[in-house]
This record gives structure tokens, sequence and C-alpha cells, in this order.
């Protein structure tokens, strides 16, 4: 097998990771940066579970005249990731949506650009 | 092989389209398409369990709650003032240096990598005996790597805890003669 | 969306059949691919269907903001609990081995419970989640 065929899968992960990487220091939306991260986070899963499989393997679920399985254990540590990421990418919007009703705005400009002219005259805005 | 190598270009694709595109409503859409995609993977990887997941809760439930935020939000994104050359060149040489570090791993499928060797074969093996399961992945989740789950249930708990700090209301009725 | 008479059939038909393959996933999970992070996140995913067809307050009735948040902690607490339990009958914490009469159904009795305590946390925690994500726009109209 040639490099590229056997390390195709490690490629497209470098990429998904690199693209989420790009959208979270690139881009000043704080929701975009948000599905970038889970993007980043997506690439993770294909690294862990590329790997496991077994070419002529089968999932994991043991039974008569079966004797090749793919590796059960990157599934078992992806599979709660999931489940984890979705309630911190829950917890990150909450979060999004509280700057959003105290700086009316969720550009990452913006809400430093309001930072800045509180500190400014601090006497006036409290 | 070929199926998979097929669904990860496209997946590819797609995520290059979400890094592109300004309108936050088609981020989510695309993102769905991302989902479904990634599943579809998972299950030509014999992940069957994990693909289960990902459909469910990457297409289901992120979706509707990047909706209900981006209602709450607003779904444009603003023009930045300067080209983000920056970011791109410091993305690209990270995709090097980790491209480069790849042709350090096993190949695909291979058999004699460690992570085939090291104690999956023990879980494989004493799996049915031990605890009668034959879905290896529950017997692992639920019982060889108890402690784990505890963990990962009590994070996800905590998550709901914490949105449900950021976002509940106090006074759950309005006073009245307030509002309309 | 509640004057829709398409989806509101539509909705009606599928949600029994949700709910009954979050119940398949979940009983099921030792022999196919499942488990209580899945049923509970399809379990969960029923609710939000009913919610967005026939509104907030509705789902709301059928399931109270009260019962979420209760299942919400009971579901770690099982999980925990199962730990307890294997300290109380002589063995270690989360050691399923002595909960049964022979290690093979204690193992079966433990992974049952946890996999019944991440789905109640799980299911719990997505509902929740939506409930007060759809409920913060609506600040007076409820």
């Amino acid at each position: 097998m040639t490099a590229a065929a056997s390390h195709y899968s490690y490629w497209i992960t470098v990429l998904l990771m690199v693209a989420g990487l790009y959208i979270v220091i690139a881009r000043g939306n704080l929701v975009k940066k948000l599905i970038g991260l889970s993007i980043f986070q997506t690439s993770v899963y294909l690294l862990y579970i590329a790997p496991g499989k077994l070419i002529g393997g089968t999932p994991p679920i043991l039974a008569e005249g079966f004797r090749l399985y793919s590796n059960p254990l990157p599934h078992v540590l992806i599979l709660t990731a999931i489940v984890v990421g979705v309630a911190t990418l829950a917890l990150g919007l909450a979060i999004v949506v509280r700057i959003r009703e105290a700086y009316g705005s969720i550009e990452e400009d913006e809400i430093l650009a309001a930072d800045r002219a509180a500190e400014r005259r601090p006497a006036e805005s409290r | 092989m070929l199926i998979i190598a097929v669904l990860l270009t496209l997946m590819a694709a797609v995520a290059v389209a979400v890094a592109v595109q300004r309108n936050l409503f088609s981020v989510v859409v695309l993102g769905g398409i991302y989902s479904f995609l990634m599943a579809t993977v998972l299950v030509a990887l014999d992940a069957v369990d994990v693909a289960m997941t990902e459909a469910s809760v990457g297409a289901g439930i992120s979706t509707v709650l990047l909706l209900g935020a981006l209602y709450l939000c607003g779904g444009g994104e603003a023009k930045p003032l300067a080209r983000p050359w920056l970011p791109l060149a410091v993305a690209l040489v990270i995709a090097g240096a980790l491209a480069y570090g790849t042709l350090g791993l096993p190949a695909f499928s291979d058999p004699q990598a460690p992570i085939h060797t090291h104690v999956v074969p023990r879980y494989l093996s004493a799996a049915l005996a031990e605890t009668g399961v034959p879905n290896v992945v529950t017997a692992v989740l639920a019982s060889y790597r108890g402690y784990d789950t505890l963990g990962e249930t009590t994070v996800v708990f905590t998550a709901g805890v914490g949105v449900i700090a950021l976002l509940r209301r106090i006074g759950r009725r309005k006073k009245p003669g307030r509002g309309q | 969306m509640k004057r829709l008479i398409v989806l509101r059939v539509v909705a009606k038909m599928l949600i029994p059949f949700m709910l009954l393959f979050a119940l398949y996933v979940q009983f099921h999970g030792d022999f196919s691919p499942g488990g209580g992070f899945q049923a509970g996140v399809i379990g969960a995913a029923a609710i939000i269907l009913y919610a967005l067809i026939f509104g907030l307050p509705a789902a709301r009735r059928l399931v109270p903001e009260r019962l979420v948040e209760t299942l919400l902690g009971a579901g770690v607490l099982l999980y925990g609990g199962v730990g307890l339990a294997g300290i109380a009958l002589g063995g270690n914490y989360l050691d399923y081995f002595v909960l049964g009469r022979d290690p093979v159904s204690g193992q079966h009795r433990g992974i049952f419970w946890v996999e019944v305590g991440v789905a109640l946390t799980v299911s719990a925690v997505m509902l929740e989640i939506f409930y007060l994500f759809a409920g913060r726009g609506h600040r007076f109209d409820e």
C-alpha cells in the first residue's frame, strides 16, 4: 500500500482539525467560533476511530462465525465524548446568549470596543 | 476502503464550505450535513454505536440548539476589517507539521499497530464470559470502564447545571403591571 | 406551527415510535448497538419534536420542568448508588460481581442499572437545555 492510500484518513483528519482551528482564530462571530470548535472536535473523533478499523473485521458485537472484530476501545471513549461535546456546546451557546443580552452583539471586536469604552469612562457607565 | 475515502473527501469539502460561508443559518444546515456524513463514515469504520450517537446528537440535538441560539442572537456574520492572512498562514503551517507527523503513524488497518495489541484482545476474548454481554462496547462502557463513564455522566450533569444557572429566569411569573 | 395539519398528524404518528425506539435501544443495548447515551438522546428528541410542533407550553405540561430537574440529578445518583451498593455488599466501588448470586448475573444487574442512570441524566439534560433555550425568546407571551 502506498503512503497516500494508507494515510489518507489521517490527512483528512488534519485538514478538518486545521479548518476548525482556522474558524476559531479567524472569525469574530462567537457562534461561528463554537461551530469551528465542534468541527475541531469531530476531527478528534476521526483520529481515534479510524486506526481502530480492521479491513475485513466486523463491528465489535460478539457472534458465532466471526473471528475478526474492529477495536472497541476507541468507540467507548468517543461515544461518551460526543454526548459530553454537545453538553459543553450548549454551555458555550448559553454564555453567548448572555453576552448578546449584555452587549447587544456577538461580534468579538464590537464587544472589545464596548469594553474599552466602558473602561474609559467608569464613572458615567454605572 | 474506497467508500471511506470518498466520504472523507466529502466531509473535507463541507468543512471548507462551513469555513467560507457567512450566513450562519446555512452554516448550521451544513453542520447537519457534516454530522450525517460523519455518521456514515463511522458505520463504514465499524463504529456502529458511535454512529448512532453522532446521528442523533450531532445532526439532531445540536442542530436544534444552534438554531435556537441563532433565533436569540441573529443570523448574520459581520465582514472582518482585514483579510485573515495571519490565521491562514498559522493554519497552513500547523497542517504541514501535523501531516509530516502522520508519516510516522502506523498505516490504516495495520493489525500489528499498538492500538490492536495492547488491552483490546483481552476485552474481546473475555467480555462474553465475564459479563454475559455480547456487545463489547456496552461491556467496556458500563463495566470495565465504569469509573470513566461515571465521570462523563457527571460532566454532562455539570454542563446541564451550568446552562440552568446561566439561562433560567429567577422570577418565573412576570410581575403584574409590568410589561404589556 | 400548531395549525399545519400535516406536521401535526405526522408528528403524532412518529412520536410513539420514537419513544418505543428509545426504549428498544436502551434495553436491547447489550445485544445490538445502543445503550444509555443513545436512548437518552433519542427519548429527549421525541419530546423536543413534540415541543416544536405543539408549542413549548404544551410540552411543559406533558413533561414539567420540575420532573426534568429531578431526573437530572436522579440519574447521577443512581449511577453512584450502584457503586455504593457494591461496597455495601462487600465488594469495591462499582464492583458488579457481588450484586447477584453469581458473577455474571451480578454484572448483568450492574450494567442494567448503570445504563438506566446514564439514560435518565442524558435525556433530562438535553430536554432541560432545549427548554431553557426555547423559553428564553418568549419573554411575555407564555
